[in-house]
């Protein structure tokens, strides 16, 4: 048999919410931490830290 | 004198084939110098398991060498952290840290990943097809610790997938990359400035970045802290021979054992079979659609700002580090020599690190 295993045409579509919300999720957490970061970044600005990028 | 040619009679057709295959890793590692430290290995340790009872991998009762360093450092997952901790002291966060929103790019490139596990889905079970999604990720380390939290019994393949399409970013994105842009987007330029990063956002960043993941993806927290906290031995500026042996040492050390461990998952009879090839179309398929999420969302975005971004960089969110990054920086520069987008795209394919390891916990969240 070419195809081992069941073709189930139908569990794409079944599966688009993972996308979605794995998306999602993603996008919020990096968002927080891009959030974070300028926060970081405004925060620690006047500070005489020695090393600079 | 038959005990010299017994041997022979165990050798079929399947051993052969692997032994090309493990030819043409080899070559690939050599004469294109791709990914040599992984591919080498991975195609030496190919033709090693593929011998006729081959001595290297456990038979029955007895215990191979190559299996042991599997279950010793593969099975539960230690190798590829430990590796993480000789990736995080490699990574220079300040690109990204000085320009934070280039983080998005690397959010939108794992878009692959998401819709690889809806295509896989029509094939194989939910668990497989999200370790076989997470080839997507660009990242070896990942793809071997979601696959193994998942129990996927495709480890094997996955693993050559993930780490041979890394290798392969060269040759795989341009295409891809072209076929989404004009050759007035690949020339716009884009203006690097670089903002002054403190020495106390560079160490707090880590250690926010792992409680904010520990926090939100639980299950990825092992892989983020372990990357995070080899970045916290770079950047704390009091532990520079620590961090010098977890970037040259440690990470040259698991390296050696993990390509030629991987190997011992490519023994004919569990990788010559049609889902192996299946599950190398899929990883494909999550390479190409990971680089079409970071270029399309940059178009997407750009329809809505004044200063133009060049939509390259989106495809350098993949997280392949440093391959994607010098990929679009190299096809700038040819479409235009004084378009330098190393920087932007270097800070693009950092932050494509940390969001594929997120990416990663979100598949362990649904699925574990």
């Amino acid at each position: 048999m070419l195809i081992p295993m069941d073709f189930q045409p139908i569990h794409f579509v079944e599966n688009l919410r993972y996308m979605g919300i794995g998306m999602l999720g993603v996008f919020i957490v990096i968002g927080v931490i891009a959030g974070l970061t300028i926060l970081l970044n405004s925060i620690t600005k006047d500070k005489n830290d020695d090393e600079r990028a | 004198m038959e005990i010299l040619y017994q041997n022979l009679l165990n050798l079929d057709w399947k051993m052969i084939v692997m032994w090309l295959i493990g030819g043409v890793l080899i070559y690939l590692a050599i004469k294109k110098d791709m990914e040599p430290s992984l591919l080498l290995p991975m195609g030496f340790g190919a033709i090693l398991v593929n011998l006729p009872l081959s001595g290297a991998v456990s038979h029955g009762a007895e215990e191979g060498p190559l299996t042991i360093l599997y279950h010793a450092g593969i099975a539960n997952e230690l190798f590829p952290l430990l590796l993480f901790i000789g990736i995080g002291a490699m990574i220079d966060f300040g690109p990204l840290l000085s320009n934070p929103l280039l983080m998005l790019f690397g959010a939108a490139a794992q878009f692959g990943i998401f819709f690889t596990l809806c295509l896989a889905s029509m094939f194989f079970d939910l668990n497989d097809a999200a370790s076989i999604a997470i080839i997507g990720a660009a990242d070896g380390p990942t793809s071997i610790v979601v696959g193994q939290k998942l129990n996927s019994n495709y480890i094997g393949a996955i693993m050559v997938a993930a780490y041979s399409y890394m290798a392969l970013v060269p040759i795989i994105q341009p295409p891809i990359i072209k076929l989404l842009t004009s050759k007035k987007e690949r020339q716009i330029k884009m203006e690097y400035t670089q903002r002054p990063v403190s020495k106390t956002t560079r160490i707090l960043f880590p250690i926010c970045i792992t409680i904010i993941a520990g926090l939100i993806a639980p299950a990825s927290v092992a892989l983020v802290g372990f990357l995070m906290f080899g970045n916290l031995i770079r950047e704390c500026g009091v532990l520079d021979s620590l961090s010098e042996t977890a970037q040259k040492v440690l990470a040259n050390l698991v390296t050696i054992f993990l390509g030629i461990t991987i190997a011992s998952q490519m023994q004919a009879e569990n990788f010559l079979k049609f889902d192996t090839l299946l599950i190398l179309g899929l990883g494909l398929i999550a390479f190409i659609m990971d680089t079409a999420g970071g270029v399309l969302f940059a178009k997407i975005l750009n329809l809505f700002l004044k200063k133009k971004l060049n939509p390259m960089i989106g495809a350098a969110g993949i997280s392949a580090f440093p391959m994607s990054g010098r990929v679009v920086h190299k096809l700038a520069l040819k479409e235009d020599p004084t378009n330098f987008l190393l920087m932007q795209a270097t800070g693009v394919n950092v932050s494509g690190q940390i969001a594929s390891v997120i990416a990663g916990g979100m598949i362990l969240n649904f699925f574990l």
